[in-house]
C-alpha cells in the first residue's frame, strides 16, 4: 500500500518543508508548501456601532469583550476576599462581616475567581484573541456562535452578581456547593442565592460550550498553509488541550448544576439523604450526597487544568521570546500538555479523601495524582533549561514569568504533600490547602495572565505599558503574594482550620493572630497594588510608547498581521504561509536573531535551524 | 478544495498519522461544521453518561425498593396489561425517522430537492409523534401518581430520574424537530440550491447542513437506545 501512495502522491510527501541548510534542489522547491485546502472564509463584516462593537462577530473584539466582563468580575472577587482578609486578621472589626456575609464571600470569591474569572479569561479572553492570529486564520470559524458565546458569559456574570441583590443573598455553602447543607436553610442564600448560582453555572456551560467548539476546530481545521500541529506555538496548544478539556469536564458540572436545581426547586432526593432539621423530618430521603461530590470534582479536577495548561502554554512562549531562545523540548512540553490533560481526568477522588472511601480507591487516585507531577515537573525542568545559558531580557514580562515559575514549584509541591492520603487526611481543613491551592491556581496562573497582558497589550492597542510602572507591580504583587501564602503553609501545619469564621478563644488564637494580621495587610497591599497595572493600562492606552511593528521580535503570525493592531480579517489580502516553528531565536548563521515562521528556508539559507 | 489531492490520500493508520502531521486540517476534507458537530456531540455523551450513571447510581443505593418497570410502563389493551408496548411503539418510530433521515442526506447531496425535503418532513413528524407519545405516557404517570418528588410503587429516585432523563431527552428531540421544520422549509423553497445567506448567521446555506443536522438526529436516537434499555428493560 505504501508503495502505490508513493507512486500517486509526490506533491503530499513533499510538503514538510525542507528547512535545513543543507537541502538540495532550487529555490522554488525548497519554498514549496501545500496549496489551500480550504476556501478564504466568508466574512461579516459589521457597519454600525452595535455590529462592530457590542454584537461583534471578530473574535479579537469577542476576546476583548470576555477579558474585560472577567476582570470586572475578579476585582469583585478581590474585594471579597479583602473583606475575608480583614475578618480572620482583624475579627469583629467590620460589624458587617457576620458569619453569614464571611461564607457568601468566601463562596462567591471561590466561584467567581475560578469559573468566572481565570477560566473565562485564558480561554475565552486569550483565546479568542490569539487563536485565529496565532494559527494563521481569519477569523474564529464560527464567528456568529462565537458572539453568542460571548453574550451566554455575560449574562451567566449578570446572574451570578443579581444573586448579591436578592433576599438572603449569594449562596454561602462554599465554592464547592456540596449539598446537603447548600441547599437547606441552615446555610446563607440557600433560597434564591443558589438557585441563581446554579442557573448561572448552567448558563456558563452553555456559553462556553459554543466558543470552546469555536476553539477546537479552529485549530483542528482552520490554520494556514503550512501549520502543522507541531508548529503551532505551545500557547495554542495550551489552550487548545484546556478546551478539549473543558468539553469533558463540564458536562459534569452542568448534570450536576441540573439535578441540585430539582433537589432544590422541586424536593427531589438525588443528592439528599434522609434528613430531620430542627426536630423536623424533611421530605427528603434516599438520595447520595457524594454523588455530587464525584459529579463536581470531576469537573472541578480537570478545571484545575484548564486554568493551568493554557497557563503553561502562554508562559512557554513568553520565555522562549523574552530569553531569545528555542525552548527547550518543544515536543516534549507538547506532550507533557497532553498527558496532564488526559491525567486530570483519573485524580479527582484525591479531593475527597476525607468523604470516606474504600483504602483502594484513594490508593488509586494518590498514585495518578502523583503521576501527574511526572509531566509537570518535565516542563518546569525544561523552561529552567530554556532560560539557562539564555540572553534574558529582564523585563516586567520576563519578572513574571520567573515568578510563575517560582510559585508555581513552590504550589506543585505542597500539592504532592496533598496527593498522599495519609497525609492529605490532616492537613486537608487546614490553611495549607488554601496555601497549596492559591500557590499553584492562584498565583501562579495570574502571573502568567499579567506577563501575557504585558506581552500582548503593545499588539491589542499599538502602544507599550510603562515599564517602570510594571517593575513595581511586579514586586508589589510577588512579594506580596508571597507574604500572604507563605505563612498560611506554617498555619496549616500547626492546625489551623480553614473556613472558621473565627477563631474565638482556640488555643491557635495565641500563636496565629499575629500571622494572621501580617496577612491580612499583605492581601490589602496587594490588592491596591493592582490598581498600578489599572492605572497603567489606563494612561497607556492613551499615552504610552507606540509600539510599531512587531516589539519584542517574536515569530509567531499574531505579530505579523498587515496592521497594528489588527483589523477584522487578520492579515490583509493574503493569508501568511508558514515555513518553520515559532521558536527560531539566535539561530547560528541567520543575520538577525529571530526568524519569523513566515520567513521561507531560501532567505536563510545559512541558518542552522531546527527542522520542524 | 482540490479533490485530486484529497483523494490520493493513504488509508488507515498511515493515513491518520500522515493527516494529523499535516498542515491546515486535521481531518482532510470535513467541513467545519461537520468537526463541530462531532465534537459537540462528544460533549452531549458526556452529559448523557453522567445522567446515566447517577441514575445506575441512584438506583444502587436506594433504600426503597425500585419500582417492576414491566408493571409501570405498561399499557392496556382492553383489559390486558401488556408490558412495553407503548415504549416499543416510540423506539420503532424514532428509529425509523432515522432511516428517513439518512434517505435525506443521500437525496440531498444527489441534489434531488424534492424527495430530500419530503423526507426531512417525514422524519420531523416521526420526532413530532415520538415527542407526542412521551407526553402521553409523562401524563399517564402523572395521573398514576408518580412526581418527581415522590413514586406511589417504590423508590421516589424512580419519578425523579425518569422525568429528568426522559426529560432532558425529549428537550433535545424537540430542538431537533423544530430544526428539521425550518430545514424543510429551507429545502422545499431551495435554500440549499441558491446558496440562500442565513437570517442570523449571513453565512451560505449548503447541502453539508443536512448531513450535520442528520448526526445529532441519529445521536439522539442512539441515545434513546441507552435510555430505553437502562429504563424499561433494567
Amino acid at each position: 500500500m505504501s508503495d502505490e501512495y508513493n507512486q500517486k502522491n509526490t506533491p503530499l510527501e513533499t510538503q514538510s518543508s525542507e528547512t535545513t541548510s543543507g537541502s538540495s534542489g532550487s529555490t522554488t522547491d525548497i519554498d514549496y508548501v501545500r496549496p489551500a485546502e480550504v476556501p478564504e472564509q466568508d466574512l461579516y463584516h459589521g457597519h454600525s456601532f452595535i455590529t462592530k462593537w457590542v454584537f461583534c462577530q471578530d473574535a479579537k473584539v469577542i476576546g476583548i469583550q470576555y477579558f474585560l466582563t472577567a476582570v470586572f468580575t475578579g476585582i469583585v472577587g478581590l474585594i471579597l476576599s479583602w473583606l475575608m482578609r480583614l475578618q480572620l486578621g482583624f475579627p469583629e472589626l467590620v460589624p458587617f462581616i457576620t458569619a453569614e456575609h464571611y461564607y457568601q464571600f468566601v463562596t462567591m470569591h471561590g466561584m467567581i475567581m475560578v469559573v468566572y474569572f481565570l477560566t473565562a479569561l485564558f480561554l475565552g479572553g486569550f483565546g479568542n484573541y490569539l487563536i485565529p492570529l496565532m494559527v494563521g486564520a481569519r477569523d474564529m470559524v464560527f464567528p456568529y456562535v462565537n458572539m453568542v458565546s460571548f453574550w451566554m458569559f455575560f449574562i451567566a456574570v449578570c446572574v451570578l452578581m443579581a444573586s448579591f441583590f436578592v433576599p438572603g443573598g449569594p449562596t454561602g455553602a462554599g465554592w464547592t456547593l456540596y449539598p446537603p447543607q447548600a441547599i437547606l436553610p441552615g446555610s446563607p442564600g440557600s433560597g434564591i442565592g443558589i438557585i441563581l448560582m446554579l442557573v448561572s453555572l448552567s448558563l456558563f456551560v452553555i456559553g462556553f460550550t459554543m466558543g470552546g467548539l469555536n476553539y477546537l476546530i479552529t485549530i483542528l481545521q482552520a490554520r494556514t498553509r503550512g501549520m502543522t500541529l507541531m508548529r503551532m506555538p505551545l500557547t495554542i496548544w495550551g489552550i487548545f488541550t484546556a478546551t478539549a478539556l473543558a468539553m469533558l469536564a463540564f458536562p459534569a458540572l452542568l448534570v450536576s448544576c441540573i439535578m441540585m436545581t430539582l433537589d432544590k426547586v422541586l424536593e427531589t432526593s438525588f443528592f439528599m439523604p434522609a434528613i430531620i432539621q430542627a426536630g423536623e423530618v424533611l421530605d427528603y430521603g434516599g438520595g447520595s450526597p457524594v454523588l455530587f461530590q464525584h459529579l463536581f470534582w470531576f469537573f472541578g479536577h480537570p478545571e484545575v487544568y484548564i486554568v493551568a495548561l493554557p497557563a503553561f502554554g502562554i508562559v512557554s512562549d513568553l520565555i522562549s521570546v523574552h530569553a531569545r531562545k528555542n525552548i527547550f523540548g518543544y515536543r516534549m512540553m507538547v506532550w507533557a500538555i497532553v498527558g496532564i490533560g488526559a491525567l486530570s481526568f483519573f485524580v479527582w477522588a484525591h479531593h475527597m479523601y476525607v468523604s470516606g472511601m474504600n483504602p483502594w480507591f484513594g490508593f488509586f487516585f494518590a498514585t495518578t495524582t502523583l503521576i501527574i507531577a511526572v509531566p509537570t515537573a518535565l516542563k518546569v525542568y525544561n523552561w529552567i533549561i530554556t532560560l539557562f545559558k539564555a540572553n534574558i531580557r529582564m523585563n516586567t514580562v520576563m519578572l513574571f514569568c520567573l515568578g510563575f515559575i517560582v510559585t508555581f514549584v513552590n504550589g506543585g509541591i505542597t500539592g504532592i504533600f496533598l496527593g498522599n492520603v495519609a497525609v492529605d487526611i490532616p492537613l486537608s481543613d487546614t490553611y495549607f490547602v488554601i496555601a497549596h491551592f492559591h500557590m499553584v491556581m492562584g498565583i501562579a496562573p495570574l502571573m502568567v495572565i499579567m506577563g501575557a497582558v504585558y506581552h500582548w497589550f503593545p499588539l491589542v492597542t499599538g502602544r507599550m505599558l510603562s515599564e517602570k510602572l510594571g517593575k513595581w507591580h511586579f514586586w508589589f504583587t510577588f512579594l506580596g503574594a508571597y507574604s500572604i501564602y507563605f505563612p498560611m503553609h506554617y498555619l496549616g501545619f500547626i492546625g489551623v482550620p480553614r473556613r472558621y469564621f473565627e477563631m474565638y478563644d482556640s488555643p491557635y488564637v495565641t500563636s496565629a493572630t499575629g500571622l494572621n494580621e501580617f496577612i491580612t495587610v499583605a492581601a490589602l497591599i496587594v490588592g491596591i497594588s493592582q490598581f498600578i497595572f489599572i492605572y497603567n493600562i489606563i494612561t497607556s492606552l492613551r499615552m504610552g510608547k507606540p509600539a510599531g511593528k512587531n516589539p519584542w521580535k517574536a515569530n509567531s503570525l499574531e505579530w505579523l498581521t498587515s496592521e497594528v493592531p489588527p483589523v477584522h480579517g487578520n492579515f490583509g489580502e493574503k493569508l501568511p504561509v508558514v515555513h518553520r516553528w515559532p521558536y527560531d531565536f539566535n539561530v547560528p548563521g541567520a543575520k538577525e536573531d529571530y526568524i519569523t515562521q513566515t520567513t521561507p528556508p531560501s532567505e536563510v539559507i545559512n541558518a542552522e535551524v531546527e527542522k520542524t | 478544495m482540490s479533490d485530486n489531492t484529497l483523494n490520493n490520500l493513504p488509508d488507515g493508520f498511515k493515513g491518520m498519522s500522515h493527516d494529523m502531521g499535516s498542515d491546515q486540517t486535521a481531518f482532510k476534507g470535513v467541513q467545519w461544521g461537520k468537526t463541530m458537530m462531532w465534537i459537540f456531540l462528544l460533549s452531549d455523551t458526556f452529559i448523557f453518561s453522567c445522567f446515566l450513571i447517577s441514575y445506575m447510581k441512584g438506583r444502587a443505593s436506594t433504600v426503597v425498593d425500585w419500582p417492576n418497570t414491566s408493571e409501570v410502563f405498561s399499557l392496556h389493551v382492553g383489559d390486558v396489561p401488556v408490558p412495553l408496548l407503548l415504549i416499543a411503539i416510540m423506539t420503532f418510530v424514532l428509529i425509523t425517522s432515522s432511516g428517513t433521515m439518512a434517505l435525506a442526506v443521500k437525496y440531498g447531496y444527489e441534489r434531488n430537492r424534492k424527495m430530500c425535503a419530503w423526507l426531512i418532513l417525514a422524519t420531523a413528524i416521526g420526532g413530532l409523534t415520538f415527542v407526542g407519545m412521551q407526553a402521553f405516557e409523562w401524563s399517564k404517570l402523572i395521573h398514576e401518581g408518580v412526581r418527581p418528588w415522590e413514586n406511589p410503587f417504590g423508590a421516589k429516585q424512580f419519578g425523579s430520574f425518569f422525568f429528568m432523563i426522559t426529560g432532558f431527552h425529549g428537550t433535545h428531540v424537540s430542538i431537533g424537530v423544530i430544526f428539521l421544520f425550518i430545514f424543510a422549509r429551507k429545502t422545499f423553497r431551495g435554500d440549499f440550491d441558491t446558496g440562500k445567506r442565513g437570517f442570523f448567521t449571513t453565512m451560505k446555506s449548503d447541502y453539508v447542513a443536512i448531513e450535520i443536522l442528520g448526526l445529532y438526529w441519529h445521536f439522539v436516537d442512539l441515545v434513546w437506545v441507552f435510555i430505553f434499555a437502562f429504563f424499561y428493560l433494567w
